[in-house]
Order: structure tokens, then C-alpha cells, then sequence
């Protein structure tokens, strides 16, 4: 714990104007930085000899689409050396464009495809920004809060034309998801569908 | 007349039983050099993420199973550890060893499988009919304890889900006593053997360095003479209370990493041993009746209790907003939850971080160079399961 401290201390006066918020929980350091100083922090904690972040564990978005910045990029850094997890973390809005990470840590490389895949976020001197977990000709980006957890589309066999084909989703029963938070005014969903009737009358 | 000479493009899987899954690997070769290899993984893609997004933390455990599934204890829990860091909720004693022991079963489970199909990856079939039985063995201590034999669902957050049958800890410790003869089997196998040695020695070679950059994590940097393990370094559960040597190996190769799993299992042996040892009869699991469902028993007679019942079972309980990144040392290296939570019931977001991922990647700068008979070999000391890369 008192080292980590001094790690806030020291990344607080070192990198003075490029940290916007330090702190420190479950024994772990959260920094927040601006997109543009990306490439310059993490150079400095990658190579200065207090720090030692060799690793970069994983990328990550947390999607939150109320807010103008909609993204919020999440990266892990371990330091073998001092024993300590760092998670850096900056806003972009949706159409934003960021620095690959890729030059400096190679490891980077599948990470920032996976974010490309599953968020649609753009990476600048990506060398080879391909989709990776979804499906060759997959359209949209799973992990974003407005993709349908059933996904728009279902493949299958079909066998007039010899080949796998796709269809729109069809479903025998809608995915339930009961709101259990409030059972004595009945759930949301019957809620507003009485209000709807109401409405009508 | 000069004749063009043109590099061949080899397709490697999905349907190869040396890919160990469903791995398609486009090789370009030069002759028999390889020039290129470019993974196409998420073939086995399942969404768990986007499906936890949607379950309770109790409904989100069976997918935890479903990622490594050769070693599914090891990952549910990383998901149980970091939801008590953020309920800050104790784990009784006798519920730690359990999970410790169950999580070194899980990690011989996993060596087994690995050590046996690299050695069958390079021509040797009795090893993995020697390593099988033994897994046979273990998982049906998985049975015995949660009900399955693979995707156990037993870890919860604050303990397990129910307390170890009678008469299983004295099977546990019979198989303690018994198993180190067959690792010595299967080394009597493997590790003196000609032909496992010209196919894995110096084959694979990753520096220091690149083990770093790559991510590499587990036996993977620690064959490369990295000493780092999480159970050492960030303890967690009563990894600290228990004694074990950690294995590190000099040269980097596929060999090396052969020495340093054997080495391992030993190791977990010895720490199942201590569990064992350490063992009293107590509860099993934490006692805030807010998380963990109370006993039948205790609904016959409580009001209270049923109410906490019904409530666990439909809404599940609540946790705070918080951000937290767990990981643990699972057999193939560190697996991680990075979590966020906002107060409901269900995790706003649950991003996992798979060993399996960052080795697989490096792919194409550990096999350049080497020939098209050392994929399998550099594949199998990589030691992938697609449940977890492709989750």
C-alpha cells in the first residue's frame, strides 16, 4: 500500500498536466488521462525504472451510451518487478479515432482487434485491423449496450441452395428479462403495457 | 527459361486434431520453412461476455466453466474473488482450502491433458492413455463435490455452494499418495526419450523479453526463467498460509515448459496434501444471509430466511458500484475479471482476460522460421483451449 502511494506521488508530479485523476482501491492504481497523451504515458510508466509496467495485461471498452463519450477505454498494466496493477483509462465519443498501442507493446495488436470487433472503435497505425471473434462477413459490434442480446441475425444449412445461409432472428418466445426490483406495483413491462391500454380507452 | 517460384498457402485446421480445437491456422511456407502463420480464431465465439452482461452474478457462474472447461474451477474463481473484494465479504477457512484444493485439481487436470497431447502431438500414445485414467480419477472428486464432472458451478461468491461428501477428503488423500508414482511414469516416458526431446528441445524459443512484451503469462513466462506466479506474488484466498516451490525453467523452449508443468503438478500434490491437512469442520460458506441462500432446514422454519430465499433466486443480490480487475493463476497462465458493477443485480460489465489469448497471438513470431512438423509442438507447449480464447 505505501508503495502504491508513492507511485501516485511520483506519476502525479512527473506527468504533471497529463493526469486528469489519480486514485487508489482494491490495491490497484486507477489513472484518468486525456486520448492524446496515451502514447506519451505510456512510454514513460512502460520505461521508467520506478515503474516498470512491461506488461500490458488487456484492453478493454466500457460502453456507455447515455453519455456524449459514449467509450470509455480501459488498458491493464502489470509491473512484475514492483509487483503492482495499474488500469489507465480515458473517454472518446463514438466516432473517435485512437492511437494503436501496437509499437509499443506487440501484444497489443489482437487486444485493440477484439475492441475493433466487439465496440467499433478505430485505431490509427494499427498494422492488421481485422475482425477476430466474430464471424468472416459479421455485421455490427456485439458488446455494445444497443446490440440485442440475440443478435440480428441466425445462420443455417439450407439445403436447396447447398450452402449456409443467413436469416433474420427468429424467435419462438421473446428473451424474457423479469424486473424483479419492484414486485409490488408489478413489473416495468406490464406497467407500461397497462399504460398503453390506458391510453387507448 | 527461368521458372516462378511461388510460396505455398497452407490451411491448418479448424478440423485438425494437433489444432486442439477449432483453430484455423493459414500457414505460408517455404518449402517446409514456415514463413507466416496468422491464426483465425472465434470459431467457438459464445458471447459469455454479452450473456453475463445479462445474468445475475449467481446465474454468471456456469459460464465461467464453459471457458477453460479442462480446468473449470480455476476461473469461477476469479469471478467469486472479485465479487467479494467488492462486497468485502469473508470466506470461511474451511471454504478457502476447499476451493485451493479444488483449484489444484484443476490445475493437475489441466497439466495432464496438456503434457499427454503434446507428447501424442509428437508420436507418443501411451502417455495420454496413462494421463487420462488419473483424470478420470479427479473428476469424479469434481462429481462427488458439485454434481458435474465438468462445469461444476461450485464456487460462490463468499464460499461454495455446498460442503464436501463424506468420505471424499480420505479419496483425495489416497489419490495424493498414489498419483506421484504416475507423474513418474509419465516421466519415465517422456523425459529421457530421444524422440520427445529432438521434437521439443529448442523448438519455441521465447527470450525474457518477449515474454514480457507478448503477454505472456504462467508457465509460458516462467519457462522462460521468469519467476512469477500470482499465487506468490498477490495472494489470494490462504494461498499464504501454504507451502510451494514454483518451478522455472532456463531456456524458453517447448521442453523447458514440458519440465516446468510436470514440476508443477508435483507442487499442487504437495499443496492438496497441506489442504488436506489443514482441514476442520466448519461452514462452508459466508454467513450474510444478503448473499448466500440460506439452508432448507433453515427455510422450514424462518420467515426471514425463505424471504432471502425467494429474493436471491429471483432478483440475486446487489453490488455496489465499484471497478474492480481479479486474477488469478490458472494452469495456463493469469486469468483474469475485469468487472464493473453498478448497484443492480447484474454486472454492467464483465471483460475476461484469457492466458490462452495472448499466447496464441504470438503464434506467428514463435513459429517463423521452424518447420511444418514443429506447429503441432509449439501449439501443444502453448497449451490453448478454445473455450477460453474464443470465449
Amino acid at each position: 500500500m505505501k508503495t502504491l502511494i508513492n507511485l501516485e506521488k511520483k506519476i502525479n508530479s512527473e506527468l504533471t498536466s497529463k493526469i486528469n485523476t489519480t486514485s487508489i482501491k482494491h490495491n490497484q492504481i486507477y489513472i484518468e488521462i486525456d486520448k492524446e497523451d496515451l502514447i506519451d504515458v505510456t512510454l514513460f510508466i512502460k520505461t521508467n525504472k520506478d515503474m516498470k509496467f512491461r506488461q500490458l495485461i488487456d484492453i478493454t471498452v466500457v460502453d456507455y451510451p447515455e453519455q456524449l463519450q459514449r467509450f470509455k477505454i480501459v488498458y491493464l498494466f502489470l509491473s512484475h518487478e514492483f509487483n503492482q496493477r495499474m488500469i489507465l483509462s480515458y473517454f472518446i465519443t463514438e466516432n473517435e479515432v485512437i492511437s494503436s498501442l501496437t509499437s509499443i507493446f506487440p501484444s497489443a495488436n489482437w487486444m485493440e482487434r477484439e475492441v475493433f470487433d466487439m465496440y467499433g472503435v478505430n485505431f490509427k497505425d494499427h498494422p492488421d485491423l481485422r475482425r477476430i471473434l466474430t464471424d468472416y462477413g459479421f455485421e455490427g459490434h456485439p458488446l455494445r449496450k444497443d446490440f440485442p442480446l440475440t443478435g440480428h441475425t441466425e445462420v443455417r444449412y439450407n439445403e436447396e441452395q447447398k450452402k449456409v445461409i443467413k436469416e433474420p432472428v427468429k424467435l419462438e418466445q421473446n428473451y424474457r428479462n423479469f424486473d424483479y426490483e419492484s414486485p409490488w406495483e408489478g413489473t416495468k413491462y406490464i406497467k407500461e403495457q397497462t399504460d398503453e391500454n390506458d391510453k387507448k380507452n | 527459361m527461368t521458372k516462378k517460384i511461388k510460396n505455398l498457402n497452407l490451411n491448418f485446421g479448424p478440423q485438425h486434431p494437433a489444432a486442439h480445437g477449432v483453430l484455423r491456422l493459414i500457414l505460408e511456407l517455404d518449402g517446409e520453412v514456415v514463413e507466416k502463420a496468422d491464426p483465425h480464431i472465434g470459431l467457438l465465439h459464445r458471447g459469455t461476455e454479452k450473456l453475463i452482461e445479462n445474468k445475475t452474478y449467481m446465474q454468471a457462474v456456469p459460464y465461467f466453466d464453459r471457458l477453460d472447461y479442462v480446468a473449470p474451477m480455476n476461473q469461477e474463481h476469479a469471478f467469486a474473488l472479485a465479487i467479494e473484494k467488492i462486497l468485502k465479504i469473508e470466506v470461511p477457512i474451511r471454504a478457502q482450502l476447499i476451493r485451493v484444493m479444488f483449484c489444484e485439481i484443476g490445475r493437475i487436470l489441466s497439466h495432464i491433458l496438456n503434457v499427454t497431447t503434446q507428447a501424442l502431438d509428437v508420436g507418443a500414445l501411451t502417455p495420454s492413455l496413462w494421463g487420462f485414467e488419473e483424470r478420470e480419477t479427479l473428476m469424479t472428486f469434481y462429481e462427488r463435490a458439485s454434481g458435474s464432472r465438468l462445469h461444476a458451478n461450485y464456487f460462490r461468491a463468499g464460499g461454495v455452494h455446498q460442503d464436501l461428501p463424506a468420505g471424499l477428503e480420505d479419496d483425495i488423500a489416497k489419490f495424493c499418495d498414489s498419483f506421484p508414482k504416475i507423474i513418474n511414469d509419465l516421466e519415465n516416458l517422456l523425459t529421457d526419450n530421444r524422440i520427445f526431446k529432438q521434437r521439443n528441445v529448442d523448438i519455441g524459443i521465447v527470450t525474457k523479453d518477449d515474454a514480457l512484451d507478448y503477454s505472456f503469462s504462467g508457465v509460458m513466462i516462467r519457462g522462460s526463467g521468469v519467476p512469477w506466479d500470482i499465487r506468490k506474488s498477490q495472494p489470494y484466498d490462504c494461498y499464504n498460509q501454504l507451502e510451494f516451490k514454483i518451478p522455472v525453467g532456463k531456456n524458453g523452449d517447448c521442453y523447458d515448459r514440458y519440465l516446468c508443468r510436470i514440476e508443477e503438478m508435483k507442487e499442487s500434490v504437495f499443496i492438496i496434501k497441506q489442504c488436506l491437512a489443514k482441514m476442520e469442520k466448519g461452514p462452508v460458506k459466508s454467513f450474510d444471509g444478503k448473499i448466500t441462500p440460506p439452508s432448507k432446514k433453515e427455510i422450514k422454519q424462518s420467515m426471514e430466511a425463505l424471504i432471502h430465499h425467494f429474493k436471491l433466486f429471483t432478483e440475486g443480490y446487489r453490488v455496489p458500484k465499484d471497478e474492480i480487475y481479479t486474477a488469478v493463476e490458472a494452469p495456463k497462465g493469469e486469468f483474469g475479471v475485469y468487472l464493473i458493477s453498478d448497484g443492480s443485480s447484474k454486472p454492467y460489465k464483465c471483460k475476461i482476460r484469457a492466458p490462452g489469448f495472448s499466447h496464441l497471438q504470438s503464434m506467428d513470431y514463435l513459429i517463423k522460421g521452424h518447420m511444418l512438423a514443429d506447429v503441432p509442438a509449439v501449439l501443444g507447449s502453448l497449451d490453448i483451449v478454445f473455450g477460453e480464447v474464443d470465449r
